[in-house]
């Protein structure tokens, strides 16, 4: 028998830390922006400038707060394809409060409180009675959208009340929705990542049977992960409700899909078990740095939704050949 | 019974078939044949070959080395549908056919006759799914019922027909009454002997020696991947047959160390949980280490996740330390001090996507977190420590466990049950699947757990590991225990034969 200690091979922590970080879809997806940001740039300097660069992340902070969630719920081996549908229904809770003179704190927390109640509905339903997450979500987008049409008829909220626009404020003049995006990506990266909790969520995901013999709860985990996507959908929802002075009461289209694409494109595993919220951020913003680019490399706006699918299938893609280099390492 | 059938040249004649996966040797030197309307039985351990040949016959595997001759020619089968078209069908255990479909559909299934315009011709499937039907014996088979509505029995006798609409020429039946009841075992038992008399080759595999000596013509026993024999039937005993499946074998086992047994750690009376578990009462003590022998079937898994609390008992009693407990979950026979290393590593034991690390503290997290967070260090310790401890191949903690060799991977498995510090670990099928550095060293690993004190419950398939490794060996059949023998006492004969009794279990349900 070879002695035990021969069995590992001296720590580099460095080395391979560094190593490890390059071989990384954050790594990637870091790289691709700064390249983005550099190319286009050089080719048309308004594209770097502030006043873009703001609007860039101001309008799609949102996208990125919900894809935090998304990432988690995707990453415990499930899928919420009715975040869209939702999100949409908050904000005209939220604006329907501030215009009836609920305060505006009401306005701002009772959605979240809202999202958090719906999504652990839709959680107990996979949870505890194992209907499929994607066709929970189907039928609550349905329930959601009919439901927002018929009560709304399709009128805009306007009026809203002054000091309501919290996605307009600019603390030390950078945007709020930027700093929720990075203080929330920070705190849900450090809890998926130093948490018993966060821990559960990838056992789950990866290997549901061996989480359970691991003496890890299935069904209070899948609770969990829908209940905190409530929290980031809740607050996306208020960011995407403050925005502008008036709030279009109809579901933002494809809006679930956009929040998915940042989840998968920014590595994380759409069977489960892998992919951090930090890489679904990256890939928020790299997807909303890429439409904004295309206007100023005069290419129709249009064409954004094939460059999506062309980074999806990429990304599918580079993930199944890391999947067999490590078949064929066995 | 007709005895051996004269020297007609075979159809099917395999000869040095050897078959390797990474880290096992399958198959070495095999060479088997079969005749015309002969049952010709295939017997051995779990684990001694039987499915990987069936296989290859098949055609589900290449061989590395030998050579398949079909009628004196020599043929390869590159899929199995290839062995299909070569008058080659298989039933297997697990019956695979459609349940939504028809009896007359599931016959039919990818070669329905058809009409004028190359539509399929519904009238004449059902027509000749019944006229063989017929030819079988069978009347009482309403060809239009969906296959979902029918016994185990009457599926069984589909899957048959089916195999017969390709007309085949060998059939080879894995384990084919190990679901059946009685009844159905004798009607099977007509099926069989009418298609023998139509001169097709039968290859039956079956645990049961009784079977063997009723319906089999002759006999080949593998053994560790390896040929032993093949018999006559009619030359042969049970005693025979069980000397060529067990051997005289000398292993390259790691030799048990004496370890101080102590007092009961598991006690278990009277367990119940439909259908597997029918009554178990053992006891478990302190430095001893229990094997359970039984056939795949027998119930131990099953028995294991009770105690497990995976499938909690109906009934009967558990008792940890001398004080009762029900266990209800994995987290409250975690809590009790149990720890469970799977049957299936990959399905049940790791979490592949994730590093070394983070499934050696899987089962601790609790343990380890402070205010919820993980602790880090300790965490990173503690899988360097199981590392260190089992001499665990890797590059890294931080190495991905699916990238690992299936010894590395079990003591990875074993590492994070270990972390809990339990007083009792059942280990299901230990050193399944991996090579013999690793099964030594996880030999050793068992038996310095045990001279530390802990309980050691080991189900294991493999009688040499049995006789091994356990202190006492009980053996479990149709979900009880049947028999028990000390460690001095027992023999690879004496287990077998316990193990394959066809003595029904008293009272069994």
């Amino acid at each position: 028998m070879t002695p035990a200690t021969a069995t590992l091979p001296p720590e580099r922590p460095v080395f391979d830390r560094v190593r490890r970080l390059f071989g990384s879809q954050e790594a990637v997806l870091f790289l691709a922006l700064i390249l983005l940001f550099t190319i286009v740039g050089s080719y048309n300097e308004r594209y770097v400038a502030d006043r873009n660069l703001s609007s860039i992340f101001l309008g799609n902070a949102y996208i990125a707060v919900a894809a935090i969630g998304m990432s988690m719920v995707i990453i415990s081996g499930n899928i919420d394809i009715s975040v869209g549908s939702l999100i949409g229904v908050l904000a005209t809770i939220s604006g329907t409060l501030a215009v009836e003179g609920y305060g505006i704190v009401t306005a701002w927390v009772v959605p979240i409180i809202c999202s958090v109640v719906f999504t652990s509905i839709t959680g107990a339903l996979v949870a505890y009675l194992r209907m499929p997450a994607i066709v929970v979500t189907l039928g609550m987008l349905s329930i959601l959208k009919g439901g927002l049409i018929s009560v709304t008829d399709g009128a805009w909220i306007n009026n809203l009340p002054e000091g309501y626009g919290l996605a307009q404020l600019k603390p030390l003049g950078i945007p709020m929705p930027i700093y929720f995006m990075v203080v929330l990506t920070i705190l849900a990266a450090l809890w998926m990542r130093y948490t018993a909790a966060g821990r559960a969520i990838y056992a789950v995901g990866g290997n549901p049977e061996a989480a359970r013999l691991s003496g890890i709860s299935r069904e209070r985990t899948i609770m969990m992960v829908f209940a905190v996507h409530g929290v980031f959908t809740g607050i996306a929802a208020v960011l995407f409700a403050t925005q502008f002075q008036t709030i279009q009461s109809t579901v933002p289209p494809n809006l679930e899909l956009i929040i998915i694409t940042a989840s998968v494109v920014g590595g994380v595993s759409i069977l489960g078990g892998t992919g951090t919220v930090i890489g679904s951020t990256l890939a928020a913003i790299l997807l909303a740095a890429i439409g904004s680019a295309l206007i100023f490399i005069d290419v129709s706006a249009y064409w954004l939704r094939a460059v999506q699918g062309v980074l999806i299938l990429l990304t599918v893609l580079a993930d199944l050949e890391r999947r067999r280099r490590q078949r064929k390492a066995l | 019974m007709e005895g051996g059938t004269p020297a007609t040249a075979p159809i099917l004649k395999l000869d040095g078939i050897a078959k390797s996966f990474p880290g096992v040797r399958a198959l070495k030197g095999v060479s088997f044949e079969v005749r015309p309307g002969e049952v010709h039985a295939l017997l051995g351990e779990n684990g001694a070959g039987k499915s990987t040949l069936i296989k290859i016959i098949s055609g589900v595997y290449q061989p590395d080395e030998g050579t398949i001759a079909l009628d004196g020619r020599p043929a390869r089968f590159a899929s199995p549908q290839e062995a299909q078209a070569a008058g080659i069908a298989t039933i297997y255990q697990e019956l695979l056919l459609f349940p939504e479909l028809s009896v007359a559909e599931n016959i039919w299934m990818g070669h329905a006759p058809r009409g004028p315009f190359g539509t399929i011709d519904w009238a004449k499937a059902r027509a000749k799914a019944r006229e063989l039907l017929e030819s079988l014996d069978i009347h009482d088979l309403d060809v239009t019922r969906t296959v979902g509505s029918l016994s185990v029995g009457n599926r069984q006798r589909v899957e048959i027909a089916k195999a017969l609409s390709h007309n085949a020429r060998i059939l080879i039946m894995d384990e084919p009454t190990a679901a059946l009841t009685e009844h159905d075992v004798e009607r099977l038992f007509g099926i069989v002997r009418r298609l023998r008399e139509r001169g097709v080759g039968i290859i039956y595999i079956s645990h049961r020696l009784e079977e063997i000596f009723t319906l089999a013509d002759r006999v080949t026993v593998l053994r560790d991947g390896e040929y032993v024999a093949t018999r006559d039937v009619k030359d042969i005993t049970t005693d025979d047959l069980i000397a060529m499946m067990v051997g005289r074998r000398i292993e390259a086992l790691f030799p048990k160390m004496e370890a101080k047994i102590g007092e009961p750690v598991l006690e278990v009376e009277n367990l119940v949980r439909r259908p597997m578990t029918r009554g178990v009462s053992l006891t478990v003590r302190a430095g001893e280490i229990v094997g359970l022998a039984g056939l795949v079937g027998a119930g131990r898994s099953e028995f294991a996740q009770v105690i497990f609390g995976v499938t909690p008992a109906e009934s009967g009693t558990i008792r940890i330390g001398g004080q009762p407990v029900r266990i209800r979950s994995t987290g409250e026979a975690k809590r009790h001090g149990i720890a469970y290393v799977p049957e299936d590593r990959g399905l049940q034991g790791l979490v592949r996507p994730m590093k070394i690390l983070e499934n050696a503290s899987l089962a601790v997290l609790g343990r380890l977190s402070r205010n919820s967070f993980i602790d880090r260090k300790a965490e990173r310790q503690l899988a360097v420590d199981a590392v260190r401890k089992f001499s665990i191949r890797a590059s890294s903690v931080e190495q991905v466990v699916n990238e690992l060799s299936g010894g590395n991977q079990q003591k990875v498995v074993l590492g994070k049950w270990l972390a809990t510090q339990p007083r009792l670990l059942i280990m299901d099928e230990p050193t399944r699947g991996i090579d013999v550095g690793a099964k030594s060293e996880i030999h050793r690993l068992m038996s310095e757990l045990a001279q530390q004190g802990l309980a050691i419950l080991m189900i294991s398939s493999e009688l040499p590991e049995i006789l091994g490794m356990s202190d006492r060996i009980l053996v479990m059949r149709q979900g009880r225990i049947v028999a028990e023998f000390p460690r001095a006492e027992a023999t690879q004969e004496k287990i077998a034969a316990a193990m394959m009794s066809d003595v029904p279990v008293a009272g069994a349900a």
